[in-house]
């Protein structure tokens, strides 16, 4: 084996010196120095030199076993698809109600829903901070009211849901349960995702209700109640994507999300679950930007690693408990607003390689989203690039077919040890929430994203449209228009209809109950539920939370 | 004795002395630094824009405030009179730009300070950009902005207010 090594050592030697070093004194090559998106230097050739510390056995394996390299399914994307999954969301519950059952029509296999801007931030529609944004950036939804409308016609047991909301997460999760007990389903039946991973929004997202300490207690709440009563749900989705899109590199993505994936099991841990009760249903949500080979190595690394965490560190013994389950979604940040339909072309590269990397779900962002809401032709667009890769390519014939290059190995494991670093880092600091109060991950996507900028600008990296090949007075494209005015007064009238019939002594009761729970430091969720089901309102169950945990400012570091 | 103004920082001083001669000095004075917050109105937490934004104004040599996320109109007027500033430079991301955006300028004319140049960027149609400038929205950037020109932008437009 050694001297087979020396070999080729000596092999490559004799090539560079007779072969390449002749060549490239006739003709030099491009650029000085080639590296990843992230500014990963990237080497000329990979060869087994580089895979020298390389196991198969250990550091690869087979698909659906440890350390799930190749996969988290034993026959992966050959057995089932991934989800095509788009999130959709804007106007009213009505609107978007329509919206999902076209998608449905088109063939999409999953619901995924976008709230609008003050549901996220647990504002009414009627509140004064909420003026300009109802329904424009997504749905408004005040009560289960809304709810009811927005799941109108859609069998709960059948679609899976996902649902795109954080700090007041839990409030929408018992909307959501009650909804499915109205179209008596038992919630055993139900199967979704709920964002709710709140450490992000500190680091990068920025939609967050209460200070990062009570927001944790909520989420593990949720956990809790959800490994009971809700088997099949996935109460966190571990989310990479934001702080990808707020401008960190693949590694920091990689490492930052695994970070906060080991301090929800942490926290756990410590209200006294057990490992492997609540760790299978842990999901995780990635970024897939432009660079194909590091945004393979990162879903690559991102299941090796977490694999061995939850071995390792905590002792999970369930296999189940191992699994880097992960939706993908494009990357926005990429999308451009020169020449738009090149955008296409950037969104099935990234989507290539969500699918190259073993996604279990997977959101297109459509052409036009640099500028509004997708419209219709746009999204459907975007869902046929996936279907187009699904049906026409051929890469889901074979299970990680990328796993053995050369290439693609050495970046996969480079990318898990420079994550694993960061992680050891984040653990010494006194784990992600003392590490996000010390403006740690917040500045290094700062200087990230901001060394990113000066490279566009000096044409170190080259966007195709905006730093070169640069078209002078394009022509402009259909874009959707939304009657923001007259969605809002809608809302707001709705809203003050239901105020009027709801029972208000059963709303009250159901705060003060909510009150007395956080409060006591009991478990919220069911408190939670009856405040649904008596109509109260996400602002009125938001300010119960805000009163009795405080609010959270951001700290505005640059 | 006046001055008379004879470059953007050189001002000529004349004055007559007690012998009745009349007298010119020309005095270099100290530019003042531009002072220019930065503002993120509305309830989306984009940031990442708004935060290149001010770590170039700064870099550039302005005095920059950055207001932080989830700023009611009311208060980027707030944060507006306190620390004094030339010109504001709004973030919006979340579509809600035709109301915030002439809502900030309205409360800048209720508030006497009309003068502050409103200028801004974020997700926001070409085909709406005219309806802003309308409103008194001095200019707009959107996705692709090269930063250098923005600075070139606010070196040519904005100016120390009086």
């Amino acid at each position: 084996m050694v001297s087979r090594k020396k070999n080729n050592n000596s092999k490559r030697k004799k090539w560079e010196k007779e072969t390449l070093k002749p060549f490239l004194k006739k003709s030099s090559e491009r650029l000085s120095e080639f590296t990843t998106l992230s500014s990963e230097p990237i080497e000329r050739l990979y060869t087994p030199e580089h895979l020298k510390k390389f196991s198969y056995r250990t550091d690869l394996g087979f698909p659906g076993e440890f350390p799930l390299t190749r996969g988290v399914y034993p026959s992966m994307h050959r057995g089932r698809l991934w989800t095509m999954r788009q999130f959709a969301g804007f106007g009213t519950a009505h609107d978007t109600n329509q919206r999902f059952h076209y998608l449905l029509k088109e063939g999409q296999t999953g619901l995924s829903t976008a709230f609008h801007f003050p549901t996220l931030m647990g504002y009414d529609s009627d509140s004064p901070r909420s003026r300009g944004e109802v329904g424009v950036c997504g749905v408004a939804i005040d009560s289960l009211a809304d709810m009811e409308t927005l799941f109108n016609g859609i069998p709960l047991d059948k679609v899976t849901v996902s649902m795109t909301i954080n700090g007041p997460a839990s409030i929408l999760l018992a909307f959501f349960l009650v909804c499915a007990e109205k179209q008596n389903v038992p919630w055993t039946k139900v199967g979704g995702t709920i964002q709710n991973d709140v450490l992000k929004e500190y680091i990068a997202q920025n939609s967050y209700l209460v200070p990062p300490e009570p927001a944790m207690k909520i989420v593990v709440d949720m956990i809790e109640f959800c490994s009971k009563q809700v088997p099949k749900w996935n109460p966190v989705s571990i989310s990479g994507y934001h702080i990808r899109e707020a401008g960190s590199t693949a590694v920091q993505e990689l490492a930052f999300t695994l970070a906060d994936g080991v301090a929800y099991v942490q926290a756990c841990i410590e209200r006294g679950m057990k490992v492997d009760d609540f760790a299978p249903r842990l999901s995780f949500f990635f970024n897939a930007h432009m660079d194909l080979f590091e945004e393979v190595a990162k879903y690559r690394a991102a299941r090796r690693l977490w694999a061995r965490l939850m071995k390792t560190r905590f002792k999970a013994k369930k296999p189940e408990s191992w699994k880097c389950r992960f939706h993908v979604q494009t990357a926005g940040c990429s999308l451009t607003a020169q020449q738009p339909e090149n955008n296409i072309i950037r969104t099935t590269l990234q989507a290539l390689g969500a699918v190259l990397g073993g996604c279990q779900s997977l959101h297109t962002n459509s052409m036009d989203e640099t500028f509004a809401l997708p419209t219709e032709k746009s999204v459907r667009i975007a869902l046929r690039t996936q279907q187009v890769i699904a049906y026409e390519s051929g890469v889901t014939n074979t299970i990680d077919p990328l796993g053995g290059s050369y290439f693609v190995e050495a970046l996969t494991s480079k990318m898990e040890k420079e994550a694993l670093d960061y992680i050891r880092k984040i653990d010494r600091m006194g784990g992600m929430i003392p590490a996000i109060r010390n403006g740690y991950p917040q500045m290094e996507i700062a200087n990230a994203s901001h060394r990113y900028q000066n490279q566009v600008e000096r044409s170190v990296k080259i966007i195709v449209g905006v730093n070169d090949f640069v078209l002078e007075n394009e022509p402009p494209i259909e874009i959707l228009k939304i009657d923001s005015a007259a969605i809002e007064e809608r809302q707001r009238q709705s809203l003050k209809e239901l105020k009027s019939v709801r029972n208000v002594e059963l709303v009250q009761k159901s705060l003060d109950a909510l009150r007395q729970a956080a409060l006591n430091d009991q478990n919220i969720m069911p408190a939670l539920l009856d405040s649904a089901r008596a109509y109260a309102t996400v602002g009125e169950m938001a300010d119960v939370l805000r009163k009795v945990y405080g609010e959270y400012h951001d700290p505005g570091i640059y | 004795m006046f001055f008379e103004r004879f470059m953007e920082n050189i001002m000529i001083l004349e004055y007559i002395d007690s012998r009745g001669a009349p007298w010119r000095a020309p005095i270099k004075i100290m530019k003042k630094k531009l002072r220019i917050l930065i503002g993120k109105p509305g309830l989306d937490g984009h940031d990442r824009g708004a935060k290149i934004i001010a770590r170039t104004l700064r870099d550039a040599g302005y005095e920059v405030i950055y207001s932080g996320l989830h700023q009611t109109p009311e208060m980027i007027v707030n944060t507006a009179i306190q620390e004094d500033v030339d010109a504001i430079g709004l973030s919006i991301l979340s579509g809600a730009h035709n109301f915030l955006f002439p809502e900030v300028i309205r409360l800048l004319k209720e508030k006497g300070i009309g003068d502050v140049v409103v200028f801004g960027g974020g997700i926001i149609p070409p085909d709406e950009i005219s309806g802003l400038k309308k409103q008194g929205v001095a200019e707009v950037f959107t996705p692709g902005a090269d930063t250098r020109d923005i600075v070139k932008w606010i070196e040519g437009n904005v100016k120390p207010r009086m």
